[in-house]
């Protein structure tokens, strides 16, 4: 018997068929627009706050369509996006900063479709609306951090260890240590071996001279911590912005993808990501003359610092408290009515903070703002990176009486200001400063439109194909697109499994494919009509026609898969996107066109007297 | 099906005379007007907005221009209400904050205030990075697709397909510069994707090719040849419109987005089809392939085997 599959065979076509029925099922449901309120302290959200927001929303007249609580976080489901933004707005209002307020798309996949694991199609930005950005780590930066720290923890270790020195000071990507006498030579290379065996060192000739390098080794070190530190921290700020399902990816060496679908203020969001903002306190100098300072006589004891309306004022050179003791930040309103921020130090900040204040009441002592600013600008066609730190001092306060672990910092411009530093140290600093290099941003109605319209041309462009195939190659033809669709059934399930993100040329891709699917069809009926015509009769002509079909639609499929998976492999983002449709939509036309169409065609003609063939 | 027998092969210096001209035409514009590049590849900003109403491109470039962002270009997008905006990469003001800038420039002084649709920026780096890796992507897929066919068939059918695939991407690039049609990271997806089907298509032919060759042991390669590619014709034309019929859905209800994405490919699938009927052979042909080429190894102990 020439065209017939073995009962396995069948079954395992049906199988698959009923496989990709199902997972691309998920696909056909909506999404609901949705608000998701999630708590930023540790415990999670309970029924009891659940009611708050329902009543909450029950009392401005907007139409919940439902509410449950799911992994700690509360889902509200909407029938419309106006109600959805709405409610997002008085929820924030509501709520304050103890809880984070994101919309949200809720699939409303069915239970049972759930706990098969079946998912819809994770949709892209270009679909449904965000912002993407690339941020680049500044690695020069986050070398001469270390730089920094090395020199200072050099002195402090020469200090220790009584090692009399004249100088150590970073020179030209190197730090430079000179000692009094060379006799000290010793002790210090002794020191240098025991405790910095990270530095490579060199010897002038002059004896009391040696220069330290920072090793290969370590650098690679300092970068890679740069970019998981910046990660960390970018990841908590995310958090803090309240975006549902955020991707936040390393690309490359010095480079991190952030995405967040569904965020439309980008100002905000660019601001929270890119900028290091921290606090620092200082005691005032209050025994030095500002304006000898001003005219450039600065004691070595202390540095010049100006006020927000520009005023000069003398600070204490050592620092009281930075912003990397700071363990809890919150924002709020002052018994004056100011923006204040309210701040909780750990154990080691609270102590230098007690002893301090305790010293020195009716003092005056200052809070400084610190703010790395990073522009890469284009000057003359070169590319300048432009680093600023901006430090001003945004209060001077007398202390009344001695302070450590909790307190207030007012003097901030606005209660926006408030709430984005309070959230910039709760979410730490950023090891080294990022710069946004690319930015795509997709507003929501054009999300939706993209939708639309690649939906509207997938199904024309589906509906011509079948047209044309069931005109021209009659009952094979209707096969073919019996197979057809079934491949696109495949295409989509196998998407949805994978939750590869599906973008606007990805929707192209899968279109491409339909149209080209039917190529591996086309070879095989066109040989089946070539043995017709050389009076074959029908059934070895069908079994010739697939079997000499075979090797031309591996060969050919097979190059057009090569250039997909290099398109794969290089592309990025949207391209990305297409190449994994394109890929997918190969490897299964190959199956469905080959096998499901023979099964179908068996079923219709094997194994009987057949006398001429619709095709 | 009609009995064809058209003798492509005979004719081929009509076909070869007809290409030359397309490719040296398309070079001089590639070299002379160059491509259209995009901001992926050159970096800069792009913003797209969207009016209720039909938008008025004048005074949206006067108050730009006022503004001074006097390189913005301003034309519309699909629709009279939607507006695109392009901004070169600005010397002196941080490219990251540029959209923004723009963005409250022309809601300010308007009763009607525009609704963002889309950004993108793209910074230098990333537009050199993006145009490095496309020009990877073509350069290793060419040679992926050189390796596997010198490996089914041989390198003369190999070097052939190279061309007929490189004739169709330069043919393609030439048009899409002459039109001045914007080039960039969704356009050089298609124009790989066209790689794929041009070599695809092909392939088809020299897979005939190669079975006639063992087959048909008394006729001329010529002969051959255009026996092979008679005889795929039906499915070339076939295949063809099946694609072409899907492009042109594409072309006209995916949107400008896609716009340009499946002018390339449908350009891309007439000179596929043209080349790999007209040019693969030929160039395989010159290059002095014969059947001898193509013969299944012999292998003595095979013969022996089969041998009742």
């Amino acid at each position: 018997m020439q065209n017939h599959f073995p009962l396995w065979k069948n079954l395992l076509i049906l199988i698959v068929f009923v496989v990709g029925i199902i997972y691309a099922l998920p696909n056909l449901y909506g999404d609901d627009p949705s608000v998701q309120v999630s708590s930023t302290r540790a415990a999670p959200i309970a029924q009891e706050q659940a009611n708050r927001i329902e009543s909450a929303l029950k009392t401005a007249g907007l139409e919940i369509k439902s509410l449950e609580i799911k992994a700690g976080h509360v889902l509200a489901r909407f029938n419309n996006t106006d109600d959805q933004l709405k409610a997002a707005d008085l929820l924030r209002d509501e709520l304050g900063s103890d809880y984070t307020v994101a919309l949200n798309l809720a699939p409303t996949t069915p239970a049972w479709l759930q706990t098969l694991g079946a998912q819809a199609m994770y949709l892209g930005l270009d679909l449904r609306g965000g912002v993407h950005f690339l941020l680049e780590v500044d690695m020069d930066a986050a070398l001469k951090q270390a730089e920094d720290r090395y020199t200072d923890d050099i002195r402090q270790a020469l200090r220790a260890e009584k090692i009399r020195y004249l100088l150590v000071s970073k020179d030209n990507g190197a730090i430079k240590v000179k000692l009094k006498a060379a006799d000290d030579k010793p002790a210090f290379l002794a020191l240098l071996n025991k405790d910095f065996h990270d530095l490579d060192l060199t010897e002038p000739e002059d004896q009391t001279e040696i220069t330290l390098k920072i090793s290969e080794k370590e650098q690679r070190e300092i970068k890679k911590f740069a970019v998981a530190q910046n990660m960390t921290t970018l990841r908590n700020r995310v958090n803090e912005l309240g975006v549902a399902e955020p991707v936040i990816q390393q690309q490359g060496e010095n480079r991190i993808m952030v995405q967040l679908p569904g965020v439309q203020d980008t100002t905000r969001a660019k601001e929270i990501l890119g900028t290091t903002a921290t606090l620092e306190y200082r005691l005032v100098d209050v025994e030095h003359d500002v304006q000898q300072a001003v005219a450039g006589h600065v004691p070595v004891s202390s540095r010049l610092y100006y006020e927000k309306n520009g005023n000069p004022i003398l600070l204490d050179r050592r620092v009281i408290v930075t912003g990397d003791q700071i363990v809890d930040a919150s924002s709020g309103i002052d018994q004056d009515g100011r923006a204040a921020v309210f701040i909780s130090l750990n154990g080691v900040g609270a102590a230098k903070m007690g002893k301090v204040t305790q010293a020195n009441i009716g003092k005056p002592m200052a809070v400084v703002f610190i703010e790395y600013k990073v522009d890469t600008k284009t000057v003359n066609g070169q590319k300048i990176r432009h680093k600023e730190k901006v430090e001003k001092v945004i209060s001077v306060a007398t202390i009344q009486g001695a302070f450590s672990k909790r307190f207030q910092t007012t003097g901030l411009d606005s209660p926006q200001e408030a709430r984005n530093l309070s959230l910039l140290l709760r979410a730490g600093a950023l090891a080294a400063p990022v710069d946004i290099v690319e930015e795509r941003t997709v507003g929501p109605s054009l999300g939706q439109d993209n939708i639309n319209k690649g939906m509207l041309s997938f199904v024309v462009g589906f509906a011509l194909v079948v047209l044309f195939m069931a005109v021209y190659y009659k009952i094979f033809g209707m096969i073919a697109n019996a197979a057809l669709a079934f491949n696109v059934i495949i295409v989509v399930a196998i998407l949805s499994m994978l939750q590869a993100t599906l973008t606007l040329p990805g929707i192209a891709g899968i279109i491409l494919t339909v149209g080209m699917s039917v190529d591996a069809n086309v070879l095989i009926f066109e040989r089946i009509k070539e043995e017709l015509r050389k009076g074959n009769t029908v059934q070895p002509s069908i079994f010739i026609g697939f079997d000499k079909a075979f090797a031309t639609i591996l060969d050919s499929h097979f190059t057009n898969l090569v250039v997909a998976v290099v398109l794969f492999a290089f592309g990025t983002g949207s391209v990305k996107g297409f190449a994994v449709t394109l890929i997918i939509g190969i490897l299964s036309s190959m199956f469905t066109a080959i096998t499901c169409t023979r099964m179908i065609i068996n079923w219709t003609y094997g194994n009987r007297r057949v006398e001429k063939l619709s095709i | 099906m009609l009995k064809k027998n058209i003798n492509f092969i005979g004719n081929r210096k009509v076909a070869l005379i007809f290409s030359a001209v397309l490719m040296v035409i398309s070079i001089a514009s590639l070299a002379v007007r160059g491509l259209q590049m995009g901001i992926d590849f050159t970096g800069g900003t792009l913003i797209e907005v969207g009016y209720k109403q039909a938008a008025d491109l004048t005074a949206l470039r006067n108050t730009l221009d006022k503004a001074g962002f006097t390189d913005a270009t301003v034309q519309n997008f699909g629709t009279t209400k939607d507006v695109l905006i392009r901004l070169k990469l600005h010397e002196g003001i941080s490219s990251a904050e540029l959209s923004g800038q723009v963005l409250s420039v022309i809601n300010k002084n308007t009763a009607e205030p525009a609704s963002l649709r889309r950004v993108e920026f793209v910074g230098p780096q990333v537009g050199e990075d993006l145009a490095q890796d496309g020009f990877l992507a073509l350069l290793y897929s060419t040679i992926g697709i050189l390796i596997y066919i010198a490996w089914r068939f041989e390198w003369k059918f190999s070097t052939g397909a190279i061309i007929a695939t490189l004739h169709d991407v330069i043919v393609t690039m030439g048009f899409f510069s002459i039109l001045g049609l914007e080039f960039d990271l969704t356009v050089l997806a298609a124009v790989l994707a066209l790689i794929g089907y041009s070599l695809n298509d092909t392939i088809v032919v020299y897979d005939r090719i190669r079975e006639n060759f063992r087959l048909l042991r008394n006729k001329s390669t010529e002969e051959i040849m255009n026996i092979s590619i008679n005889e795929t014709l039906s499915r070339t034309i076939m295949t063809s419109v099946t694609v072409m019929l899907v492009l042109v859905s594409l072309f006209f209800l995916g949107g400008e987005v896609i716009h340009n994405f499946s002018i390339v490919l449908l350009f891309g699938v007439i000179f596929g089809t043209y080349s790999s009927i007209f040019i693969a052979s030929p160039a395989a042909l010159m290059l002095g392939i014969s059947p001898e080429d193509l013969m299944l190894p012999v292998k003595e102990g095979a013969t022996l085997d089969s041998r009742p």
